[in-house]
């Protein structure tokens, strides 16, 4: 279970370095999933009980960020910018080529955990779109074959498990 | 000992400056070169970036775009005759582009380096902030009105009257509130200006705390600008070391903090903001009242985006007058155009209102990056309506921008080509709306799902009676959607797609323009 990955002593360190923090779910939520890769289920009764609200707050709020993740992430995350300005440069086509490249929809995991696809919708990068982020990084000016060389680099990686 | 600037801002890294700075260090080292690489922030013209400049003593030298491959050929220039470069651009505060706008807020662009409180002081940082901590509070509230500066995230609100009711609202507890969940695409001022001059910001930001009576700032910005972050949290722990957030003599401490979203476009409206800042759903309250009133905590609360609390400094510093000079009519100050998407010189254009789309688009922008006829342009984002040539004439000001039925916003323009079909974009409108609203009122919530089955029934269909009668609906669904709506999500995603079809009817295998009314 991936559940058990869940390291208690890191949780108890960002909940007591948020203990006075007015509002704080939110940065609560973003260091567990820094530390962690994700926000798993075991930690959020304990969320919960340190700041005073309901199971279902929490996970209210995890559920409607597009940020927070539940489940652990696949080794990289792929962003493919879809917003106005990338797809007047050719987004969509590159949309289309990574599935047809991974087989995946635009929400899509590879099979080996390898990579994950995600739509972002704006990096700020508009002024030499097309751009995607890949694991933090942001590429712009992008073509198909630079797309195309970034994911065979993802694919090919050997990674000792 | 040769000083060479590489911009560090992520875009200019996005196409290689970092390589670009990496390679010629090496290669300088190898030659036993002595040369200095500092990292600046980007002066905005991004189709050169990365832009290489190399001081000298008639200014800057340019040369880009550069990539790591050029090094070897620069640093033979740089040694013999820099102008002889193929890359060479010459004076870059000569560029055309540049020489012609009026930097108010992004002065220091390119110029220095983002996180040295030197260089921000060398060119004319913290004199608002010295001349505020003088003056009453109310008499920075009256030049901020008397400057004549609206809200530059999109509603163009006068900042000089939000600011007296949250001064005038008595509380224990105030705050003030930096909107920098700058999720438009096609905009990216908030973004360079965070990451290449995150002082001015905090400049802004203390002298509203001053002048409103707030002693606790928040800047939310989106997960998406990681570097805007770093580079946030890093200047406001320098400001503090240096003493800024603690102003002599003003008897009030202004502490300020940076709250990362979670990828929630909504959460850009000001209300769903401030739920996100108090650990809740971004979910858009009902107003009144007024985040001025009952805010943050349910406490007066000051919500400005990042370029109207910018704006501040310099109004401060040089005066209201000397502010208001710029622009026309209502629209005062200056605003940074951003030129985006498919436009042959894209980048920053910072400009006095009055301008026209035309010169923005042509003279600065240079027409279609691919050199295929301009088909249309987006104004101030994703809820912005799409413009087409004919009405380029217009100048950029809020009251001429709403007589068209489109808004200026934050300032951001998305130049498409005769490729782009306005259909697929429309039916995208109502499909980011749909995935992005949050869902409290109905128009916003319903209304975007049947917004794009509506359109997708209208493109498959060949019956053009049928289309019409779709047209028609879709028209009427645009209507709920822009007055009934509780928030501009669902309000202005009526505007690109009302925008898209009466402009655009082809694209929706309507017969004509008259046809389609």
């Amino acid at each position: 279970m991936p559940d058990e990955t869940l390291d208690l002593p890191v949780l108890q360190r960002v909940l007591e370095h948020h203990r006075n923090t007015p509002g704080a779910l939110l940065p609560i939520l973003h260091a567990i999933q820094a530390g962690t890769g994700y926000v798993p289920d075991a930690a959020v009764p304990e969320i919960a009980h340190a700041l005073n609200l309901s199971q279902a707050e929490v996970r209210g709020v995890i559920s409607f960020y597009h940020d927070f993740r539940s489940t652990p992430p696949a080794r990289h995350t792929l962003r493919l910018c879809r917003a106005e300005s990338c797809q007047s440069r050719g987004a969509e086509a590159l949309a289309a080529q990574l599935r047809e490249q991974l087989g995946l929809d635009d929400h899509g995991t590879s099979a080996d955990g390898a990579l994950s696809l995600r739509p972002v919708y704006c990096l700020g990068a508009c002024a030499c779109s097309p751009a995607l982020e890949l694991d933090g990084q942001v590429h712009a000016r992008l073509t198909p074959e630079r797309l195309r060389a970034l994911v065979e680099g993802c694919l090919q990686e050997v990674k000792p498990c | 000992m040769l000083t060479l600037s590489i911009p560090c801002d992520s875009v200019a890294r996005a196409v290689g400056a970092d390589q670009l700075a990496q390679a010629l260090t090496d290669e300088a080292a190898r030659r036993q070169l002595p040369v200095q690489v500092q990292r600046t922030s980007s002066r905005g013209l991004y189709w050169l970036e990365p832009l290489l400049e190399l001081d000298t003593a008639e200014g800057r030298l340019g040369f880009g775009p550069a990539s790591a491959e050029d090094v070897p050929s620069l640093l033979d220039a740089l040694a013999a005759d820099p102008s002889q470069h193929p890359l060479a651009l010459g004076p870059v505060e000569q560029i055309p582009y540049l020489k012609t706008q009026q930097r108010l807020l992004f002065a220091r662009a390119g110029i220095t380096r983002p996180l040295s409180l030197d260089d921000y002081r060398t060119h004319g940082g913290f004199e608002g902030l010295a001349k505020a901590a003088l003056m009453d509070g109310a008499d920075v509230v009256a030049a901020v009105l008397e400057s004549g500066l609206r809200g530059r995230g999109g509603a163009a609100f006068p900042a000089g009257i939000k600011w007296r009711t949250v001064r005038d609202a008595p509380a224990a507890q105030k705050y003030v509130v930096c909107n920098a969940d700058e999720g438009d695409s096609g905009t990216f001022a908030d973004r360079m200006l965070m990451e290449g001059d995150p002082f001015l910001l905090i400049e802004g930001m203390i002298i509203a705390g001053l002048a409103v009576g707030a002693s606790k700032g928040y800047i939310y910005v989106r997960s998406e600008y990681p570097d805007a972050v770093r580079a946030l949290n890093e200047a406001v722990l320098l400001a503090r070391e240096a003493g800024y957030l603690d102003v002599t003599g003003s008897g009030v401490a202004f502490d300020l903090e940076v709250r990362v979203g979670a990828g929630a476009y909504i959460c850009g409206e000001e209300t769903a903001l401030l739920e996100s800042l108090e650990g809740k759903r971004g979910i858009v309250r009902a107003k009144p009242p007024l985040p001025a009133l009952q805010g943050l905590f349910g406490q007066p609360t000051l919500v400005h985006n990042v370029l109207t609390l910018a704006s501040v400094p310099i109004i401060l510093a040089k005066g209201a007058a000397f502010y208001r000079d710029f622009g026309m009519g209502r629209s005062l100050g200056t605003l940074p155009f951003q030129l985006a998407g498919n436009i042959r010189y894209g980048g920053l254009v910072e400009r006095g209102f009055g301008l026209t789309l035309r010169e923005l688009v042509e003279d600065y922008g240079g027409g279609t990056a691919s050199g295929r006829p301009l088909k249309a342009a987006q104004i101030g984002g994703p809820l912005g309506a799409w413009v087409p040539p004919s009405q380029f004439d217009t100048p950029l000001d809020y009251e001429a921008f709403a007589a068209l039925g489109a808004m200026i916003g934050h300032g951001g323009v998305v130049v498409a080509d005769d490729t782009l079909d306005m259909a697929g974009m429309a039916r995208f409108a109502m499909q980011f709306c749909a995935e992005e609203s949050c869902g409290k009122c109905t128009p916003c919530r319903i209304g975007s799902t049947r917004g794009v089955e509506v359109i997708e029934r209208l493109i498959a269909s060949t019956d053009p009676a049928y289309r019409e009668d779709q047209a028609n609906l879709l028209r009427d669904l645009c209507d709920t959607l822009q007055y009934g709506s509780l928030c501009a999500m669902g309000g202005m995603t009526a505007y690109p797609v009302a925008s898209a079809l009466k402009h655009f009817p082809a694209d929706f295998g309507l017969a004509s323009p008259e046809a389609a009314r």
